[in-house]
């Protein structure tokens, strides 16, 4: 009997919830017939997500696990996108102590390994950043969010750098000093793990440097970055030529990586972008591939190469705080979708060629990406890379998908679009952590995240037009995979009584020995092996961007170029077996490779390996 | 709402199925009288912690959140005594953590197992399956009606998405959950991973521990004119 009151209390709070909601919108100036037709509400009175994007996984009952239909409303598109702000160098003196090769354990830094690529590659510009606990306004509907970040915002601002020309590689180099500021203990605000550790996504760095999941900087704790940001083979296969240009990365990320506590602080907001430009991505549209010029990043009218962050996240219906379901084990899905901090944002643009650098953080959506024009049409748009490597020409696309972790770089052209508004639309229908279901919406019936409207003033367009590019490569070619590999190595991604399991095992601790390792200059295939029909996953390995040889035992085909992109994240898809391509060239150290589903990977679904100069032949590890 | 927002407002519902003309007088909703200011802590108890009545393996009669749960480093796992798959070897780990982790467990540290079968798991069943293996006070085994126990394995995230995998109890969710309830760090690990990484874990939420380090940190950084 007991039982049956205390269902029927929770189904009251859900409909007086629901009623408050809508007695909100009617004041509001809403009509119920409106949201009805708006699909905000069910003809049983229930505020719902968008029709096919549910974006909580719903029990077998029929309602949520903790209480809660889902976010409280907010109108779309009230604010504009923001930029994200460039981070400004600072000078040396600014580092306090001065940084140093070896780590300065009695000085408050929590690295313990020595920098191994200090004397090549000394630092020439550098960079601090503050972890700390910051205010941020996600919809003006809702109060204001008290979020985790670097410099206390969300995303962290974007470091834009460049490598040094060939043959002088040093010059790209910098250091990055984190301070680890977090609140104490009890002012969490219900979730963040104020240990961390910082990985730069996906750069070739030292890997004392790289952010491995058990380097924890504690509170009151700093640590030293150094990234040189060389091309691979700049010590090894490429040195005479300063490194392979080919390997050149341009669109990265950088995140929190704690091990076990990496979705709940990235959630909260430890997550930042990292750009890359050199001597042909120059960043300015009348030079090099003459890609959309950045400028200083902020001015509308000289600022056309936009990085745009997404995440989804769940805002509790009570407090309307960002609200963290710490028993997920599967993957938290949002029903709100923020693009650089904001909840349905605005994005004012001129009539002409835009660069999108499009990169989902999670924590465990995948998103497909259209963009929606008048009368439900729908824009194609040139995509130029696979997790910020450029392809070796541009391909023309309708859309691209993006699970966690992932990016695209986009050319956009709206040069004869002037006075019509676009939206960036996810049509792929995700109910639950496992993963995307494969079925893509049709216009219109997706999640509108951000809208574009093309009301800016005429500008000058100097950027390379692709439908005007000559045939073959237009940027770098991709590296050749000619070289036997070392080593063939198999991980099988399971799932066994809810624990994730790799070969058949669990994940190691951090004071276990390593489960592989690799000998440094060395080729290894490796085969990807999913043999769920349930289950998605966004394979991430560190330091190296792979190359996908086949894929269920057929060479890359369709998108052609977008399966054959240099790329750090697999996509492993259905009972799926891929073969991928790596070079493992120029620096050692421990690194991971984990599933980029943040929930995933917080419990368990994680190797931890290295690569040294000897390395191992362990083909299952 | 400006005339500005409701223009573009209007044009995004013109490029929606749902198109409506929008009515006038819309105005943005004022969070301030939206949204109740309630602790996280509490929010947290609210959302995940009924205060379901529970029995444990001596008989005793126990709140779940007033006398398991507040104020405690807790340890949370499922099972079931008559359990032939992963349910054994989970707990001879659990009481291998159990070791490890001293005599603050029943101190401030406290292991749950829940019972999936609540109907065949009555006090018996679990004083027997407590001795067989051997726990140490500190740990209880907990069953109830079957609705609570259902509730809290939904609460507690111990629920497949893939319904038919849900219903079978044999390949239940074999995942340790642990949290230290006062200082709001929850996190979770596979049961079966080595006792030593499950009570590393554990330790990571330690509190008062945790809390001295972290001061200690501090103290010596900021005497390094550490800081911002």
């Amino acid at each position: 009997m007991a039982y049956i009151s205390k269902r029927n209390l929770r189904k009251e709070k859900e409909k007086q919830t629901a009623a408050d909601n809508r007695r909100e919108l009617i004041a509001a100036g809403f009509k119920r017939r409106d949201l009805l037709k708006m699909g905000l509400l069910t003809s049983a009175g229930m505020l719902i997500p968008k029709k096919g994007l549910s974006a909580r996984p719903l029990n077998t009952r029929g309602s949520f696990d903790d209480d809660e239909p889902n976010s409280p409303f907010t109108t779309p598109f009230q604010e504009l996108m923001p930029r994200l702000p460039v981070l400004p160098q600072v000078p040396l003196s600014a580092l306090n102590p001065p940084p140093t090769q070896q780590p300065q354990r009695d000085q408050g830094e929590a690295r313990s390994v020595a920098h191994q690529a200090f004397t090549d590659f000394p630092p020439q510009r550098y960079y601090q950043m503050s972890e700390e606990a910051g205010t941020a306004i996600m919809h003006p509907e809702l109060p204001p969010q008290t979020i985790w970040g670097f410099n206390g915002r969300t995303p962290g601002p974007l470091i834009v750098e460049k490598y040094g020309v060939l043959g002088q590689p040093g010059d790209g180099s910098i250091l990055l000093r984190l301070r680890n500021n977090l609140p104490p203990p009890l002012e969490n605000g219900g979730f963040g793990f104020p240990s961390v550790t910082e990985h730069l996504h996906n750069g070739h760095t030292p890997l004392e440097s790289d952010g491995f999941p058990c380097f924890f900087m504690e509170r009151g704790q700093f640590y030293d970055h150094h990234y040189p940001n060389v091309y691979a083979g700049v010590k090894s296969t490429h040195a005479a030529q300063g490194g392979d240009i080919r390997e050149a990365m341009h669109t990265l990320w950088y995140h929190d990586h704690r091990i076990d506590h990496t979705a709940e602080n990235t959630y909260k907001g430890l997550a930042g972008a990292y750009i890359l430009f050199n001597e042909k991505d120059t960043g300015n549209e009348n030079s090099g591939f003459k890609l959309p010029s950045f400028g200083d990043g902020q001015n509308p009218l000289t600022s056309f190469d936009i990085y745009m962050v997404f995440n989804d996240k769940v805002f509790d219906s009570v407090t309307g705080l960002l609200k963290f379901d710490s028993f997920n084990t599967d993957g938290i899905l949002g029903d709100k979708f923020l693009v650089n901090g904001k909840i349905n944002p605005v994005l004012h643009v001129s009539p002409r060629r835009y660069r999108f650098r499009w990169l989902n953080t999670g924590p465990s959506r995948f998103y497909q990406f259209f963009l929606l024009g008048p009368n439900n049409s729908t824009k194609a748009y040139w995509q130029i890379s696979t997790d910020g490597n450029l392809l070796e020409r541009p391909v023309l696309v309708n859309s691209a998908r993006v699970s966690v972790a992932e990016r695209v770089d986009v050319i956009v052209d709206f040069t004869k679009d002037a006075g019509k508004t676009f939206f960036v639309e996810n049509r792929l229908e995700q109910v639950d952590g496992r993963g995307p279901t494969g079925n893509v919406l049709g216009a219109g019936q997706g999640n509108q995240i951000l809208k574009i409207i093309v009301d800016g003033p005429q500008v000058t367009d100097n950027s390379v037009d692709f439908t005007k590019i000559p045939a073959g490569t237009y940027f770098y070619g991709f590296p050749d995979t000619n070289e036997a590999p070392r080593i063939t190595r198999t991980f099988r991604f399971e799932r066994g009584n809810g624990q994730w399991q790799v070969n058949g095992r669990l994940v190691n601790r951090c004071d276990e020995p390593s489960r592989f390792a690799i000998k440094k200059n060395s080729v290894e295939e490796w085969i990807f092996q999913n043999n769920s029909g349930g289950w998605q996953h966004p394979i991430h390995m560190h330091f190296e961007e792979f190359q996908t040889l086949k894929i269920n035992g057929n060479a890359p085909s369709g998108t052609e170029l977008i399966t054959r992109g240099r790329k750090d994240v697999f996509r492993l898809e259905h009972n799926m077996e891929a073969r991928v391509y790596f070079r493992f060239r120029d620096f050692v150290g421990r690194l991971p490779i984990h599933c980029h589903n943040v929930v995933h990977e917080d419990h368990a679904m994680m190797v931890l390996g290295e690569i040294n100069e000897i390395g191992d032949n362990r083909t299952n590890p | 709402m400006t005339d500005l927002k409701r223009r573009s407002l209007v044009a995004t519902l013109a490029a929606t199925p749902f198109a409506v003309p929008l009515l006038t007088g819309a105005q943005s909703l004022d969070w301030r009288s939206r949204f109740k200011q309630v602790s996280s802590r509490e929010r947290f108890r609210q959302r995940y912690f009924p205060n379901l009545i529970l029995t444990d393996q001596n008989g005793r009669k126990l709140k779940f959140y007033d006398d398991l749960v507040k104020d405690k480093i807790v340890i949370f796992n499922m099972f079931y005594a008559q359990c032939e798959g992963i349910c054994s070897p989970i707990t001879r780990n659990l009481v291998r953590v159990q070791k490890l982790l001293g005599n603050r467990v029943g101190k401030d540290i406290f292991m749950y197992s829940f019972t999936l079968k609540p109907k065949e798991d009555n006090v018996a069943a679990l004083k027997h399956y407590a001795h067989m293996h051997k726990v140490k006070p500190g740990w209880l085994f907990l069953t109830g009606s079957v609705e609570d126990m259902e509730t809290i394995r939904r609460k507690l995230g111990y629920v497949d998405p893939d319904p038919e995998v849900d219903k079978d109890k044999s390949n239940h969710i074999g995942v340790v959950k642990y949290g230290n309830e006062p200082l709001e760090f929850w996190g979770g690990c596979p049961g079966m991973l080595s006792p030593e990484g499950i009570a590393e874990a554990v330790r990571w939420v330690d509190w008062p521990k945790n809390l001295e380090k972290t001061k200690e940190i501090s103290a010596k950084a900021k005497a390094n004119g550490g800081g911002k």
